[in-house]
Parts: C-alpha cells; structure tokens; sequence
C-alpha cells in the first residue's frame, strides 16, 4: 500500500502550551515509532488536540519541536484527518479525494484520478464518485475523507478523533478499515474510546494532568486490528477504563 | 401553490385597495382605484413600455457594474492586507453618504442620460455585495484551512477552490439585497434630472395631475422589481444547488 517515502520515527520535544493564564502542558516530550501506530487517550481539555496540532504544524499558540528520526521538520510529509470530514459540500466525492492536487496546483492527470477512483473503490464507495457529501450518510463522508487522506500518500498520518462522531457499527467498520489502509505508516490516532485505541494502537498512551503529563506506554500483543473480544484487549480496555477515570479524578480535584 | 401564493396575495391586496377607495369615496385624482390604474396601463402602455425599457437598462447595468466592482473589492481587500486597511474605510464612507445628496452631482458631472443612473445604482449595490462577499471570504471554515495547510496549498488555488466558493451563498445574500435595492438608485437619479425613464414620467404625470398614469408607472416599476427579484432568486438557488441540501439531514 505505502508508496510514499519511508515512515518516519517523530520526536516531539519540549512542547509547551498556556491557554488562558493555565498550562496546559509544559516541557512535555512525546516520541512516535516509525510506521506505527500510537493512540492517545485522555480526559477532555487535556490537550491531546494541541499535541496533534503541533505535529501537523497547526499549532495555534503551542510551542515545541517536531522532528523525525534524523533531526528533520515533517513538512510535506504529514496528513490529517479530522472529525469532522471537512468535505467540501460543493464538490462531487471524487473531487474531494483529488482535492490536494487541486490546491497545489498540480496536474491531475489520468494517472492520478485513476488512483483517486481506486481509493474511493477501496473504501467501499465505487458507484458515488460523482455524489455532493450531502448525498452520502456520515459513514460515508468519513470513508471519503479517509480516501482524501489516502491520496496524499504521506507517510505520517495524523488522526483527531476521526470516528467519534460515527454510530458503533459504522465505527467498527472504519477501524478496520483504517487498520487496514494505514499499516505501514507512522500514525497518531487520538480518540476518547479506549477500546478504539486499543484496537488500532501499536502503542497506546495516557494523558492526563494539568500540566500534563503521559503515563507509561501500553504495547497490546498482536497486530491491529484487535478482535474487541480478545481477552487481552478486554483486560487492558479494564485497565484503561481505571487509568482514565482516576486522570478524570485527579481533573475535578485540581 | 408557490405560484398561486403570490397571486392570491397581489389579488388581496387590489381587492383591499379598491375597498378603500370605494368606503372613502376619495376623489379619483388623489387616488384612483386599481380598475382606473389598469386602464391608464392599457391606454399608456406603448409610453410605459419605453419609459421601463430605459430604467430597467439602468437598473440591469447598475447590477451587473455594482456587482463586478464589489466582488473585485470583496477579493481584493480578502487577499491583500494593506487593501483592507485603505478600502474599507472608503467603503464604509461610500455608505455614509446618502445616494440622494450624491444624485445632483452625479446628474452634473454625468449629464441627464443613463451615465449618472447607472452610476447611482451603482453605488447603492457596490456596499451590500462588497460587505456580503467579503464577510464570507472572511468567515472561511477554520477546519478547511488548516486542511489546506497540511496539503501544502498555495494561496491563490486555496482561494479560488475553497474560500470563493464557500464565501457564495454569502454574496447570494448580498446580490438578493442589491436586487431589491437596485430600482432606488435608479429612480432617484431620474427624479433629478432625466429625459426619460419610470421616474422621469412619474414627476411629469404628477405635474400634470395624472395620477393615474403615475400610479401605473409605480405599478408597472413595482412588477419589473419583483420579477427581476425572482429571476436573481432562483437563478441563485440553482447556482448553488449544495446550499439548499444542506438543509436536509442526510441519512446516516
């Protein structure tokens, strides 16, 4: 599947953020394996989003350092997917998956919208190339803006929240969808679902606190996606449950 | 029943005129009845028709002039930093100034023809589309930007496929309000001094008391308005079809 350069190992170092006189995180360091992937989990407000952000070189206000495993910047070489599917309501589905090409004003050869309607058939869309977002369910404008993210074939994905807005089903069919599709690259995934981390994460993490801070490093045996009913997933998803419901304690203290 | 809704309204409201006319028994040259205001359309209908041909020129190359030089400020001042600074003053200026002090000079410098209509309606729809227009290029979903970002999107490709686009159901807005406002300035600048046009016969037909070929004037106007207002509706509406889906929840 991976086309792209090789997936890069990401340090994050020093990353600061102050948000309305709180610190919000200070000095914090966050290290992402190459061509895996690593979930974070934590309360709301936390600043998971802002960790990701800062990756994705949105930050807003944040400060800190964003390497790869040379000591390089990640420009180029970063794509992200929200959670909401930002699809642009005026195009057809085939042209939102192209958009990048669009933005950047390459040329859209035949090459490229042959991959483009690839993608969309991979995602289990073939038939609605030509469909406006408002004609396809919510399912289905996650699985357009998981095609987008595909087309730009970067080696670094960056994941906020992509299916909490998604009914079970449908969200258990994206996981696997994504599991499959990202294999291969370096991916950040931060969600509220534990279980959901602990399906797709090669590594999953903590944060909590104020200033925050990450906990140690759960690696789940296996390879994602995990069946929900392996008995390892459900005793970690307990143990998750417990770590994040005493960050939450430890939130309504301070 | 859409097109029956505003035909029973237009029917309620001449039947309430001509009711008004006939309780007060008010005299015929202060204000005529819709029967008498009909006839003065079949009668002058050869003299209305040209008088309307000249102000719905005006009016159409008003629109079409106030629209084009919005938008390119809407644009300009969107992209460019420094055109925000020294236009926008100028374009609140151009709004505080009321048309109608601005019509005698406009009549002096531009002479008693079509320039200076042209140039008033012009002016009065330079302002809500400038406004609409630019306040959506400015109003950019974050979300779509930050993607863009991220795409490594050059500036004039993120303009035209996700800030231009995004910002149109906003200029809709602003051209429906510059639709409805468009005949004002029209009809100022011929009540200051024109040789022809639906202002120009309304001020001669009241100097010569012919209040019902006034009233037809106003009428035949007031039709050209709506219909005009129509037209732009619609024609919006299909232009941006994914506005109007928008509205439906889409199943999921």
């Amino acid at each position: 599947m991976m086309t792209g350069a090789e997936a890069p190992a990401i340090h994050l170092h020093a990353a600061g953020l102050r948000y309305g006189g709180a610190t919000i995180f200070d000095n914090l360091d966050l290290s992402l394996p190459g061509g895996r992937t690593t979930c974070l989990l934590g309360p709301s407000g936390v600043g998971k989003t802002s960790l990701l952000r800062l990756i994705a070189g949105l930050a807003h206000g944040a400060g800190g350092e964003v390497r790869d495993g040379q000591g390089r910047g990640l420009q180029g070489r970063v794509a992200y997917l929200a959670q909401h599917d930002l699809l642009l309501p005026w195009a057809t589905a085939l042209d939102n998956v192209m958009l990048g090409f669009r933005l950047r004003g390459t040329v859209r050869d035949s090459a490229a919208i042959g991959r483009a309607r690839g993608l969309l058939g991979r995602v289990g869309l073939t038939g609605r190339e030509d469909d406006r977002p408002a004609r396809l369910s919510g399912g289905m404008r996650q699985r357009v803006a998981l095609a987008r993210t595909l087309m730009e074939d970067r080696p670094v994905v960056l994941m906020d929240e992509p299916f909490s807005a998604l009914d079970a089903i449908t969200r258990f069919q994206l996981q696997d969808l994504a599991a499959e599709l990202l294999a291969g690259r370096t991916v950040l995934l931060v969600t509220h679902d534990p279980l959901e981390a602990l399906r797709l994460g090669h590594r999953v993490q903590v944060l909590a606190d104020a200033p925050a801070r990450l906990g140690a490093a759960l690696e789940p045996p296996g390879a994602p996606p995990r069946d929900p009913g392996d008995p390892n997933v459900v005793a970690q998803h307990v143990e998750l449950l417990k770590r994040l419901s005493a960050a939450a304690a430890e939130g309504m203290r301070s | 029943m859409t097109v029956l809704r505003p035909l029973v309204i237009l029917l309620g409201l001449l039947a309430v005129w001509e009711l008004v006319v006939r309780a007060t028994g008010v005299a015929h040259y202060i204000l005529p009845g819709p029967g008498r205001v009909l006839r003065a359309v079949v009668d002058n209908g050869s003299l209305l028709l040209g008088h309307a041909a000249v102000t719905a020129s005006e009016i159409l190359l008003g629109l079409l002039a106030g629209t084009l030089l919005g938008c390119a400020s809407a644009l300009l001042i969107a992209s460019f930093r420094p055109a925000r600074r020294w236009l926008l003053p100028v374009l609140v200026v151009s709004q505080a100034i009321p048309v109608f002090a601005l019509a005698p000079i406009l009549v002096l410098w531009l002479g008693y023809g079509l320039a200076s209509k042209v140039a008033m309606a012009t002016l009065i729809i330079y302002f809500p589309v400038t406004a609409a227009f630019f306040d959506g290029l400015r109003r950019t979903e974050p979300g779509w930007l930050d993607l863009a970002r991220t795409m490594d999107g050059r500036p004039w490709p993120v303009l035209w496929h996700i800030r231009v686009p995004a910002a149109l159901p906003a200029l809709a807005s602003g051209l429906r309000v510059a639709t409805a406002v468009a005949p004002i300035g029209a009809i100022v600048g011929e009540w200051v001094g024109a040789s022809a046009g639906l202002g120009f016969l309304m001020l001669q037909a009241n100097a010569r008391m012919q209040v019902d070929v006034m009233f037809a004037a106003l009428f035949v106007l007031a039709l050209f308005a709506v219909g005009l207002y129509t037209l732009v509706d619609r024609g919006l509406r299909r232009a941006l079809p994914w506005q109007v889906e928008d509205h439906g929840e889409a199943p999921s």
